[in-house]
């Protein structure tokens, strides 16, 4: 079984994202455990890019303060492989195409393998271009998280038809960042998954509230939240590993009672 | 599934979940449209009676005999309206996105002609119209900045990243994921996810057409080379369509070198750049080792971009057209010495070619003809080249 199915495991999911290197990966590695401490059932980490087209100003903000630091790639895979000592939950990258194209598909697939990575997360590999990367994470059991969005309309089905790991239902148009509301109807979407795969479906895009949290929960099977943390993180700096851990318990106990 | 828009390796369509159905719904909106005589004639009567084309071919004679070489011809897409090429590609997005049925074009610029052009568009057909623009060149050429809100269009600066036009695309990009049912992207080059680079060409290859036609009529025969400048890439690739199968027509594309190709400070994407994945398609891209997009640099705002359309990549290649780099001490000297010798001030984007024909025409022989690209004219330039020259001129 897909070691990210585990992370479906004990009720709805709770998916936090955190960008590796921000403020420093000294840090990271403390907000990844106690992330996972907290009840967090699957991390993503990003790896920072220089032009995230699909983020919002926080995140873009955290890829920038990661790579003014000195984050890259290689610093990432030793971070994640000294993360596995201990941290047992999937893990899966998020990060852009041109990151693992450059450091060579293969090469970054077999690293993701080695390291303890799950899955990977490229929001700038649609359906049709999957097969830039799919031979070789499917070599190295790396699986390719695909998103769909509240306008992928007859594209659902064909796309969850292909899916594995888990699907990554995008809550609302535009990039990601804290929303107030959400208004797609996701019910509808995760109906049309339901119908063409068993994969599990969580929704990331403009959640940072309980109570939303709570009730996306309750329509899919879990909750993934990134600007939301981004920003504790950016608050609180080498301070955060505390505040981001009694963020995710509370998140964590919310989508569980959905 | 096949990825589709693809130049050899290059191209395909690499954007988010959310932008695929609009992406689709724009192939097959052109794809019914390109060849439809109703679409073709309003498009025809736009270009002749609106953006005064054809565009002349002129015999740039005292070039010529200053140069001592090569016969130079000026292909002048800086007298089209608004003052520049990039007329030819925002009249016919906004018409495809009339019939569409948008109501809004979004734009990116850098030095602000595609941003006027767009505005332009948009005051003429009554849409709606939001132009980004990189803060830094806001700055640089602050006169189209106003041009563009006097047209009616607002425009945002864009203060992420190098605030520069590879940031003015991103932010359109993400615009475009917030916005889609009444918003047409309306993309300034050859390049983005297709079926941008092909549509961007398409309207664009009218250069050649006309310049290959106009070029036997007064020669009675092919031109030798054919020089443009080079950022996304839809000048050239509009100059040098038509010659594509024309093999024995040198296609040269001047890309901007900044302080040099030995240097950081540089935009020459084929000279310094190399394969990579970004703004929706696979090209060249200036880039670290580990992917990420450098910050590029050139004097022209509207070459400042770190990549290049999938099409110029592929000719490159196979080898069918060559991209040479172009310093800025080049291309300002060409800017001063086109407008002195034959009185006519370049945009300093198209003063790289005439740099690079400065270059080669004294290397070839009298017979030999070269015809330069000048997409676009210079007078928005003026006051940044004053400072270049350590006037002090402000607008």
């Amino acid at each position: 079984m897909s070691n990210i199915r585990k992370a479906f495991e004990n009720g709805k999911a709770f998916i936090p994202f955190i960008t590796c290197g921000d403020p420093d990966l000294e840090t990271t590695a403390k907000v990844v455990r106690a992330a996972a401490d907290a009840g967090a059932d699957l991390i993503e980490l990003g790896i920072p890019f220089s032009d995230p087209t699909a983020e919002g100003p926080v995140i873009q903000g955290a890829n920038i303060r990661a790579l003014a630091v000195g984050v890259t790639t290689d610093k990432i895979f030793d971070f994640v492989t000294e993360l596995r000592r201990d941290v047992k939950i999937p893990l899966v990258f998020m990060t852009y195409a041109n990151v693992v194209f450059s450091y060579g598909g293969e090469r970054f697939m077999s690293r993701c393998k080695e390291s303890g990575i799950d899955g990977i997360i490229l929001p700038d590999l649609p359906y049709e271009e999957k097969d830039e990367f799919s031979d070789v994470s499917k070599k190295y059991g790396v699986e390719m998280i695909s998103l769909i969005a509240p306008t992928s309309e007859d594209r659902a089905a064909m796309i969850a038809k292909d899916a594995e790991g888990f699907i990554y239902i995008v809550s609302s148009l535009g990039v990601t960042g804290v929303r107030s509301e959400i208004n797609t109807d996701i019910s509808r979407i995760v109906k049309v998954i339901r119908e063409n795969t068993d994969i599990p479906c969580a929704v990331g895009f403009g959640i940072s509230e309980p109570r939303q949290a709570q009730k996306i929960a309750g329509i899919s099977d879990g909750a993934i939240v990134g600007s939301a943390i981004i920003k504790i993180i950016e608050q609180y700096g080498k301070d955060s590993p505390y505040y981001v851990g009694e963020y995710v318990r509370l998140m964590k106990e919310a989508v569980i009672t959905a | 599934m096949k990825s589709k828009g693809r130049f050899g390796v290059h191209g395909g369509q690499y954007i988010p979940e959310t932008l695929m159905n609009a992406i689709n719904e724009l192939e097959k909106a052109y794809d019914r449209y390109k060849n439809d005589p109703e679409f073709n004639r309003e498009l025809t009567q736009l270009f002749n009676e609106y953006a005064g084309r054809p565009s002349l071919l002129y015999y740039a004679e005292k070039l010529t005999k200053e140069l001592g070489g090569a016969k130079i011809y000026l292909k002048r897409e800086d007298l089209n309206h608004t003052g520049s090429h990039k007329i030819n590609n925002v009249l016919g997005q906004a018409l495809l996105a009339k019939k569409m049925g948008k109501t809004r074009l979004i734009a990116e610029t850098g030095a602000g002609q595609h941003g006027v052009a767009t505005a332009t568009a948009a005051a003429l057909l009554g849409m709606e119209c939001v132009v980004f623009m990189g803060e830094e060149d806001t700055k640089r050429q602050a006169l189209n900045v106003y041009r563009m809100k006097l047209l009616g269009s607002e425009v945002i600066p864009v203060t992420t990243g190098t605030a520069t036009l590879k940031d003015a695309v991103s932010e359109a990009m993400r615009e475009w994921t917030k916005r889609i049912s009444d918003t047409h992207y309306c993309l300034g080059s050859v390049m983005g996810p297709h079926p941008f680079p092909t549509i961007v060409r398409d309207f664009q290859a009218i250069i050649s057409r006309e310049s290959r036609q106009q070029i036997l009529d007064k020669e009675g025969r092919l031109p030798d080379a054919v020089i443009a400048c080079v950022g996304g890439g839809s000048n050239a690739i509009g100059s040098f369509y038509h010659y594509i199968p024309d093999e024995k027509v040198r296609l040269i594309g001047c890309e901007a070198a900044g302080r040099g190709i030995d240097t950081f400070e540089t935009a020459a994407t084929v000279n310094t750049g190399k394969i990579g994945i970004f703004h929706g398609m696979k090209s060249y891209f200036c880039q670290d080792e580990y992917g990420q997009i450098a910050p590029v640099y050139s004097i022209s705002a509207g070459l400042d971009y770190p990549g290049v359309g999938p099409e110029h990549a592929y000719l490159h290649d196979i080898g069918r057209a060559e991209y040479v780099p172009v310093t800025d001490d080049e291309a300002v000297n060409a800017f001063e010495y086109l407008s002195r010798v034959e009185g006519i001030i370049p945009a300093i984007e198209s003063a790289h070619a005439v740099a690079y024909a400065m270059k080669l025409a004294p290397t070839m022989d009298k017979d030999k003809i070269i015809i330069i690209t000048i997409s676009g004219r210079g007078d928005k330039d003026c006051a940044a080249i004053a400072r270049y020259r350590g006037e002090d001129i402000y607008e």
